[in-house]
């Protein structure tokens, strides 16, 4: 079964990024919103963790939160942006979503 | 597709609310249905129609509200949790002997299991909350 995550709080702050990352299957797709997208920032701690799961799964940021946090260009390689319309065909195209509080 | 939306926190808190309009909003303009937005603990607070905010900031009441008007959507609070915060119905503030009511428009107070039913009908059910 293949499952939206959602993540829209910080890994510094709370531990729902771990803790989907713990969770997280192969196939699967990580949506980073709000101050999720933190979690993406290049050379922390979260980020390598992030990267060692993008063997197996989809890491997806929305556009606008990362923008609206000064963090385009910030995130590791292979995070993809997506709009609000994007998020929405994320939720379609998979069987279920998850959020992360 | 026929989507269900829970939002769990209140306007101007963190963002929650604001993600869950504006998801909501993209849903409807890529043409699916908005099965019922829900909402529940803090969320309910984004059904009083008493919010006056700065003129210059969004007013997420009345944001839902008009969006509710424009697309018919069922928007649902529950009723434990907007008892507990001070959002009434007309009906509500009659039966618990208060002396005004606060809902605002295109808001309706019910149970959790609307939340059930949105879930059950709805293909997909995306939460947002804090």
């Amino acid at each position: 079964m293949t499952m939206l995550h959602t993540i829209n709080k910080s890994p510094f702050e709370r531990n729902a990024f771990d803790s989907c990352l713990t969770h997280v299957k192969k196939g699967s797709a990580i949506l980073l919103i709000e101050d999720g997208v933190y979690g993406a920032t290049q050379g922390t701690a979260g980020a390598t963790k992030l990267a060692a799961a993008m063997k197996d799964v989809a890491v997806y940021a929305l556009q606008a939160d990362v923008e609206m946090r000064g963090m385009q260009g910030r995130l590791i390689d292979g995070v993809k942006l997506v709009d609000y319309g994007g998020f929405v065909d994320l939720v379609t195209q998979h069987q279920n979503t998850q959020a992360w509080l | 597709m026929k989507l269900a939306v829970l939002v769990n926190e209140g306007p101007y808190t963190h963002q929650a609310s604001d993600t869950a309009y504006l998801f909501t909003r993209a849903a409807l303009e890529k043409g699916h249905e908005i099965f019922r937005v829900f909402f529940y603990h803090d969320g309910v607070n984004n059904g009083t129609r008493l919010t006056v905010p700065p003129q210059d900031d969004r007013n997420i009441v009345k944001r839902w509200t008009e969006l509710a008007e424009k697309h018919k959507l069922d928007l649902v609070v529950c009723i434990a949790a907007a008892q507990r915060r001070g959002i009434l119905d007309e009906n509500e503030a009659k039966r618990q002997g208060k002396d005004a009511n606060n809902i605002a428009p295109g808001f309706r107070i019910s149970g959790l299991g609307q939340l059930i039913e949105a879930g059950i009908q709805a293909d997909r059910l995306v939460t947002f909350g804090d």
